[in-house]
């Protein structure tokens, strides 16, 4: 009889990321963001949409707390209706980046040789296209919007998630419970799915944070110059655009989105930085 | 060692031949009669297709491939629709901008990034590499053409010590063409130098742990030798490979730094042409820059070779 006592359970990863303070400090942050984005759905504390000349570059103030904007909507309301934009576009670039890159990447691992290959050069040729001038070129094709910019955002995103699961893959197949799931006669795709992916998962979280975060650069960039969002949705980037002909008279309205972005990718990082410090002490992040 | 050098430079010659190809077919997709944006809405039929048959728009897909590349590979880029005047020209013009701005921001950024990695590796877990840590983080997350604002607006508008945009040209003198450039170029160069500030302390650090080093300060070698002799010329292999990838960063992020400040280089000409539908001239910036960036990966991995011997036989 086993009379010993059970050994602690070991900590969940949960638990133990938040134990971490980078962890901690950025999940606040982007649960704020997140929160913040949500709330615009139901509630502003004024109507983005309704423009009021009269009240137009208003200084920050107790009714605007973040002043008002060219045509006298109320920056905090654009700032929560711009946190969706962002957020969305991100969120469903890394979507397509994972969805189809981690597939791929872990094909290359189990198959080898030829996939592995042709994979491999394929990254090679995405990764010799700066991404913000294909994004362009995406855009300017299929012509500017939220949509295309997923599109432009997202398919960059696959040769990364494809690198990151391939390599991840690769360390994990030569492990004796691999072969222990092949001598029971699993084949290369139930072994990915039950035993590789569970054990990259950890990796792809990292990656698809740091992803995130780019990819909400990335949006703002293009709205920037115009390819993103369209009047009248608000857009982190389009705002800044629109601040910087007026940054004489009013400072607040270039300050108020850039404080935004720098914010939102910022709690990003740390929440990243915070997973793989717990993951591995040693496994720094290298970027 | 040859054989690497042959089969490194055959595959970057295959990239190479297949990024034409994408770019020259995604081209053809874009939408918009090129003849018919340059002769404007109310151009008869026929005067269309005369233009057409004179921008050699009426043959195949592959003859014009063909063209395109034996044009590039001859220093014959066509003419441009829109400027009606040859794109070498226009790119060599543009480039006595663009490149320039990148070297400058490269320039900057290795000089702030590699002092402050080695600093802080040095001083791990102390308050100053804490500190130049949460300001990395901070520099990170800070869009380029935001900083560029902020520094547009602190040292052109209130302190009036640069101007605000524009380019007088190098021929208005070396100074006055460097001052429009500063300002470009510290926003392009501060986020990529807190990224390689990262990079440069964590394989520096990881490095530090190693025997070698162990040895070498029981040797009893200053801790200044240490660093920076023995210790970063073992972690440069990382800080080479994000160096390599940040020169082509810096290459794309031109474009929308040179639209915040108008400056005459390559991202604007990229980026005005997409909007004019000026296919030749997209064309061919695109497959510059890209060829531009293959030769740089070239570089840094043969770079690798020199740097570490084991990665000869390899890779």
């Amino acid at each position: 009889m086993n009379d010993r006592p059970a050994p602690p359970p070991e900590k969940g990863f949960f638990a133990k990321a938040f134990a971490n303070r980078s962890f901690v400090a950025g999940f606040i942050i982007t649960a704020l963001v997140a929160a913040m984005a949500l709330l615009s759905f139901f509630w502003t504390p004024y109507d983005v949409t309704k423009l009021i000349i009269a009240d137009r570059m208003q200084p920050p103030s107790a009714t605007h707390i973040f002043g008002t904007d060219q045509f006298g909507r109320d920056m905090l309301s654009m700032i929560m209706v711009g946190a969706r934009n962002s957020i969305a576009v991100a969120l469903v670039a890394v979507g397509i980046g994972m969805g189809i890159g981690v597939p791929l990447g872990c094909w290359a691992a189990a198959r080898g040789g030829f996939v592995d290959d042709a994979l491999m050069r394929f990254n090679d040729i995405v990764f010799a296209f700066p991404a913000l001038l294909s994004a362009i070129m995406i855009t300017a094709i299929f012509g500017p919007g939220a949509v295309n910019a997923i599109i432009a955002i997202g398919i960059f995103n696959i040769p990364v998630f494809a690198r990151v699961a391939r390599a991840g893959a690769l360390a994990i197949w030569p492990r004796e419970y691999i072969l222990a799931a092949r001598a029971a006669g699993k084949g290369g795709a139930l072994i990915t799915v039950e035993h590789i992916l569970p054990n990259i998962a950890n990796l792809l979280l990292v990656q698809g944070t740091i992803q995130f975060a780019l990819g909400i650069l990335a949006e703002a960039g293009l709205s920037y110059v115009g390819l993103g969002a369209q009047p009248p949705m608000p857009s982190w980037g389009r705002m800044l655009f629109d601040a910087q002909t007026r940054m004489v008279v009013a400072p607040y309205l270039a300050i108020v989105p850039g404080m935004a972005i720098v914010i939102t990718v910022l709690g990003l990082n740390l929440i990243g930085d915070g997973i793989s410090d717990t993951l591995d002490p040693k496994l720094r992040r290298r970027r | 060692m040859i054989s690497f050098l042959l089969r490194r430079l055959g595959s970057g010659l295959l990239t190479l031949a297949v990024a034409s190809v994408v770019v020259f077919a995604v081209l053809e997709i874009l939408p918009g009669d090129p003849a018919r944006l340059m002769l404007g809405l109310n151009a008869t039929e026929d005067a269309v297709q005369a233009l057409r048959v004179e921008m050699g728009l009426d043959q195949g897909f592959l003859v014009r491939y063909f063209h395109w590349i034996g044009g590039l590979l001859s220093l014959d880029f066509g003419r441009s629709y829109t400027y009606s005047v040859p794109v070498l020209d226009l790119i060599t013009e543009r480039a006595a901008v663009s490149l320039p701005l990148a070297l400058i921001s490269l320039a900057l950024s290795t000089a702030i990034a590699i002092p402050v990695g080695v600093f802080a590796a040095a001083r791990r877990g102390r308050t100053a590499d804490t500190f130049a840590m949460a300001a990395s983080q901070f520099g990170v997350a800070v869009p380029n053409f935001w900083f560029a604002l902020l520094l547009v607006y602190v040292f052109a508008v209130w302190l009036r010590l640069v101007p605000a945009g524009g380019f007088p040209g190098w021929h208005a003198g070396l100074w006055p063409a460097l001052k429009a450039l500063i300002l470009p170029a510290v926003a392009l160069a501060l986020p990529q130098a807190a990224i390689l500030a990262r990079v440069t302390r964590s394989a520096l650090v990881e490095v530090l742990g190693e025997d070698f080093i162990r040895t070498a300060r029981a040797k009893g070698l200053p801790q200044k030798t240490v660093l920076w002799r023995h210790a970063l010329r073992n972690a440069m292999l990382p800080v080479l490979t994000i160096l390599g990838l940040q020169f082509a960063f810096l290459l794309a992020g031109t474009i929308i730094i040179e639209n915040v400040f108008y400056l005459p280089g390559l991202g604007r000409l990229i980026f005005q042409a997409i909007n004019q539908r000026d296919l030749i001239v997209v064309e061919s910036v695109v497959m510059l820059l890209v060829a531009t960036i293959i030769v740089i990966n070239l570089l840094v991995d043969l770079s690798y070779a020199i740097v570490d011997p084991r990665l000869r036989v390899r890779a």
